[in-house]
């Protein structure tokens, strides 16, 4: 009987989830410009100024402290993880903001049949979803633009698969605990406190190695959830490239991953029940 | 037997600890197809009762169940067979009016074409078809509010839980709306339970009331039956052509039953009804420019069991 019963919820519950991700698939093709123009901005400036724009005008950057690869070549692994991340908190915090906020439009997700966990998870998971579309779309640019040589060699499918997927889950899990601790109202601000400094440290202009030069911060950005994605996705894309042991980036990836998950969703519901 | 709608069992909500309880120990049964109303003041404890009994609020102690389950133990079920409209528009405002009703079946696992089915049917029943491509924040609050009835019993619930209603609603959206809830029990044999602080309208369209105060449920039954039992006491509006008449007539009315001195408007309860007329209008004295008396209705009822009045 109540095997039976555990059996029913199950399908209610995957019909609910799958109800919730409908939804965010409408209004993620609604959206869908500036879903890209948000997710693109940032990487295509980038590259576009500091690996087409300076070689032409003669003023390298990088060089010999990653192994002799170009710094487009660096650059590839570590936009991409921060496409990959901005877009996963972005993807959960901001509507977030608006939920919890004046509208309380939450407490309609809420009457879904599912338990409150789930209508969180399920959040993550699209954002999750939105990030490995934001790394698709980013990788074209980083490839194309600039003006001197990028060398990407795709080591293994599975690892660059599994720290995409991993990135996406922790910066949704972030964005979360984000979008329900902080005020609706700062959730900006955020952007600037906590996202910005997590992209400039998060060793994705230069390899996590080359900060031997400067001990303090090689060992301050260990604490720096990007720094195992962008570490990741160099071993994945460029190995030629000194990067991080693959057991150890994946194995601080689902450390962090598992305890931002169970923090930011005991946060979720503590903020939306009374 | 087949269970109740809703049955709420020495419910206690505390939100702060050591202040006042929000509910404190209520005990309600809803019968199948009844429009119930919980009354009350701003602040009685009616929002928290059905933010409880719709998942929405972890109750301190007590059970609370909804067709037979136990909305702690197992809200997603529980949720399944109700609706709720809250106080405030909750509407999803990435979306258009006809996608708010179609993902919302899809929540409770409607295929694709039964959620478009439905969302079409109920557009048509709720008079929003040529509105079903705006998005929601173009709605005006009356058809904002509609469509958030429609949402509530999209899914087919039993049972619909509405939270202040009509508070906000122009005249007519008012109308309207008891107009589609009287429908919707006729059809298909809803239960209604919805709270309210408009005394006349809780008369005129409930089967059934609850007067709550601080928490508690202070009486409940047919609003005939209510104004029975409390409504002996009759409420006399007297008008006054100066304050100092009003405040001399104040005094030598007090022999009455209490008086609440508004400016130049003095309100009596008195027991006697009709009868204290010329008594009333003898000792108001020469000052006295209009009489009003006021029919037992659930306000003084509410006057009568609290002694105060029931605007906030």
């Amino acid at each position: 009987m109540s095997a039976q019963a555990g059996a029913v919820a199950r399908v209610t519950y995957g019909r609910a989830f799958y109800g919730l991700m409908v939804r965010d698939a409408r209004v993620l093709r609604r959206e869908f410009v500036s879903f890209l123009l948000r997710t693109v901005m940032n990487p295509l400036l980038f590259v576009f100024v500091f690996t087409y724009v300076f070689p032409k005008i003669g003023r390298g950057l990088g060089g010999g402290a990653s192994g002799g690869a170009t710094f487009a070549t660096v650059l590839v692994p570590g936009l991409i993880a921060v496409a990959v991340f901005f877009q996963g908190i972005a993807a959960v915090a901001l509507p977030l903001a608006t939920e919890l906020g004046g509208t309380r439009e939450i407490e309609d997700r809420l009457m879904a049949p599912l338990p409150i966990a789930l209508v969180s998870f399920e959040k993550v998971v699209f954002s999750t979803f939105q990030s490995v579309l934001a790394a698709v779309v980013v990788f074209p640019l980083l490839y194309l633009i600039p003006a001197e040589p990028v060398s990407v060699h795709i080591s293994s499918w599975p690892l660059l698969i599994a720290v995409v997927i991993m990135a996406g889950l922790l910066a949704g899990f972030l964005g979360l605990l984000l979008g329900t601790v902080v005020q609706p109202r700062q959730i900006g601000l955020i952007f600037s406190l906590v996202v910005v400094p997590i992209t400039f440290l998060g060793c994705v202009y230069y390899p996590w190695q080359t900060l031997s030069a400067i001990p303090w911060l090689k060992v301050l950005t260990l604490a720096n959830p990007l720094v195992y994605v962008s570490e990741g996705l160099r071993a994945a894309m460029t190995p030629s490239i000194p990067h991080m042991p693959v057991p150890v980036v994946l194995a601080a990836l689902v450390a962090i991953t598992g305890g931002l998950g169970w923090l930011s969703t005991r946060s979720f519901i503590r903020r939306v029940t009374d | 037997m087949d269970p109740r709608p809703l049955e709420l069992r020495h419910l206690v909500k505390s939100y702060v600890r050591g202040a006042p309880n929000a509910v404190d120990g209520i005990d309600l049964t809803v019968e199948h197809g009844e429009l119930f109303g919980l009354l009350g003041p701003n602040g009685a404890g009616k929002t928290t009762t059905v933010g409880i009994a719709t998942t929405r609020v972890a109750p301190t102690s007590g059970s609370v169940r909804v067709n037979g389950i136990d909305v702690v133990a197992d809200p997603a079920r529980a949720k399944a067979s109700l609706g709720v409209v809250t106080q405030f528009n909750t509407l999803d405002r990435a979306c258009t009016v006809h996608e708010n009703l179609v993902f919302h079946c899809r929540f409770f696992g409607a295929s694709r074409r039964a959620a478009l089915d439905r969302a079409d049917e109920l557009l048509e029943r709720f008079r929003l078809t040529d509105r079903a491509g705006d998005m929601v924040f173009e709605l005006s609050g009356g058809l904002a509010q509609r469509l958030q009835v429609a949402r509530a019993i999209a899914h087919r619930p039993t049972i619909v839980f509405l939270d202040e209603p009509t508070a906000g609603l122009d005249p007519q959206s008012r109308i309207a709306l008891w107009d589609v809830l009287g429908e919707l029990r006729s059809d298909e044999g809803l239960t209604v339970v919805l709270t309210t602080h408009y005394m006349e309208e809780a008369e005129q369209f409930c089967d059934r009331v609850a007067i709550i105060d601080r928490g508690r449920i202070l009486v409940s039954g047919t609003p005939e039956a209510l104004k029975r039992q409390h409504g002996d006491l009759a409420i006399a509006t007297l008008g006054f052509s100066d304050e100092e008449s009003a405040r001399r007539a104040a005094a030598d009315l007090r022999g009455f039953g209490t008086v609440d001195e508004d400016g130049l408007t003095l309100r009596v309860a008195t027991a006697d009804g009709a009868g204290a007329v010329p008594g009333l209008v003898n000792a108001a004295g020469p000052g006295l420019r209009a009489l009003a008396l006021a029919e037992p209705s659930l306000e003084t009822v509410f006057i009568a069991l609290t002694g105060r009045e029931l605007r906030e």
